[in-house]
């Protein structure tokens, strides 16, 4: 007979868990959560936001350089690139990274379809990427709600 | 001046990104370390008491910052290598080229393996080269370094309050320029020693390139033999 918190509790491990296998995240993120405790009790969480604030203005950023067709700016799209890659990397972010040295890619050899193409995707993916964490948060709270303690995740 | 010396490490955090600001500064507070963080290399220089247009070389320049600017005590620059204006690399030489700070150890961070970047950094005076993103297990390679600044200043308050009763005047601070040689084996033993060898041995304050006079004595961090037994040159 599990109760309500080891329900939830096994759902969030299975969850994290899977956020690993599938390639959302990698080991930064684990050393994110280190970083956590009672002094920060939501560093993760403003972290995140952090970055998928990054996210949206970076990109567009970059769609706004890639609609100037025929006058675009790859410098622009490089350094914003370089950032991206960067917080995405140290967030743990791992898609969203790998999408974005493919874009880096891209932007050095001035392909204009690959950029947006890849753009597009680096867009997909962190939206993707919130929205799993953002399920991830939600679960965190309702075990908390529920008076339970969330459980140490090891991969 | 007081005599109750802060047992925390206070380290000043350089990054132009509001995200790698935020991520540091957690890993260092973590690291029980006190943090300052600032957006740029100017802001860092401002912070310190290094203001552009003063001659960082002019002994009088000290005497010329506001009565009222209280002695900042940092035991550790880290910084952003990439950064709009001045660079991390630029920001580094900076600090060496000032008699007042070139002492503080500074720590270059960059989210690109460029061995050329990296070599340059550490020959001109940088501890060490992290690539980011920064991890706590890279944090903990750095006590021996805040260390020595920490003892060092420690040093030159009972030097100061010393010579104050002595002469029953106030004086000024003193740093004692003691041409002795560097004692190289701090850079690579381990903690523990690391401290009483500090407390025993006196600092060098040569106007060489600390670094450099390292890596002519041993190689660098990454690979490391014991300095044993070599007499350093007088």
């Amino acid at each position: 007979m599990d109760t309500l918190i080891a329900q939830l509790q096994r759902q969030f491990r299975d969850y994290t868990i899977s956020l690993y296998h599938q390639g959302f995240l990698d080991d930064q993120f684990t050393e994110l959560k280190k970083l956590q405790d009672e002094c920060s009790p939501d560093f993760v969480a403003e972290v995140v936001t952090l970055f998928f604030e990054d996210c949206e203005k970076l990109i567009s950023n970059m769609a706004r350089a890639l609609d100037q067709a025929g006058n675009v700016d790859f410098k622009l799209v490089g350094s914003s690139v370089h950032q991206l890659k960067g917080s995405s990397s140290s967030v743990g972010a791992k898609r969203v990274k790998g999408l974005c040295i493919t874009l880096k890619e891209c932007c050095d050899s001035q392909n204009y379809e690959g950029c947006v193409r890849c753009l597009q995707q680096v867009d997909i993916e962190y939206k993707t990427l919130k929205a799993k964490l953002q399920d991830l948060f939600n679960l965190e709270q309702q075990i908390v709600q529920a008076g339970g303690r969330i459980p140490q995740v090891d991969i | 001046m007081g005599m109750a010396a802060e047992s925390q490490f206070h380290v000043l955090a350089v990054d132009d990104s509001l995200f790698d600001r935020k991520l540091i500064e957690r890993l260092l507070q973590k690291s029980s370390c006190q943090v300052t963080t600032v957006d740029s290399g100017s802001k860092a220089l401002e912070f310190l008491g290094l203001r552009q247009g003063i001659d960082s070389n002019d002994p009088n320049a000290l005497s010329t910052a506001p009565v009222n600017h209280q002695v900042v005590e940092v035991n550790l620059i880290i910084t952003d290598y990439c950064m709009p204006g001045m660079t991390g690399y630029d920001l580094l030489k900076k600090v060496k080229e000032s008699s007042a700070f070139r002492d503080i150890p500074v720590v270059i961070m960059s989210s690109e393996n460029v061995p050329a970047r990296i070599s340059r950094c550490l020959e001109e005076g940088a501890e060490e080269f992290f690539l980011k993103p920064v991890r706590l297990a890279d944090l903990n390679k750095l006590k021996p370094h805040m260390m020595k600044t920490k003892l060092k200043n420690q040093k030159l308050e009972e030097i100061e309050t010393t010579s104050k009763v002595e002469n029953g005047v106030p004086t000024a601070v003193v740093e004692p320029e003691i041409k002795d040689s560097t004692q190289v084996e701090i850079e690579i033993l381990p903690l523990q020693e690391d401290l009483l060898l500090i407390k025993e041995e006196e600092q060098t304050l040569s106007t060489n390139n600390k670094r450099k006079s390292v890596e002519e004595g041993i190689s660098t961090d990454r690979a490391r033999p014991r300095f044993d037994g070599i007499a350093t040159a007088v």
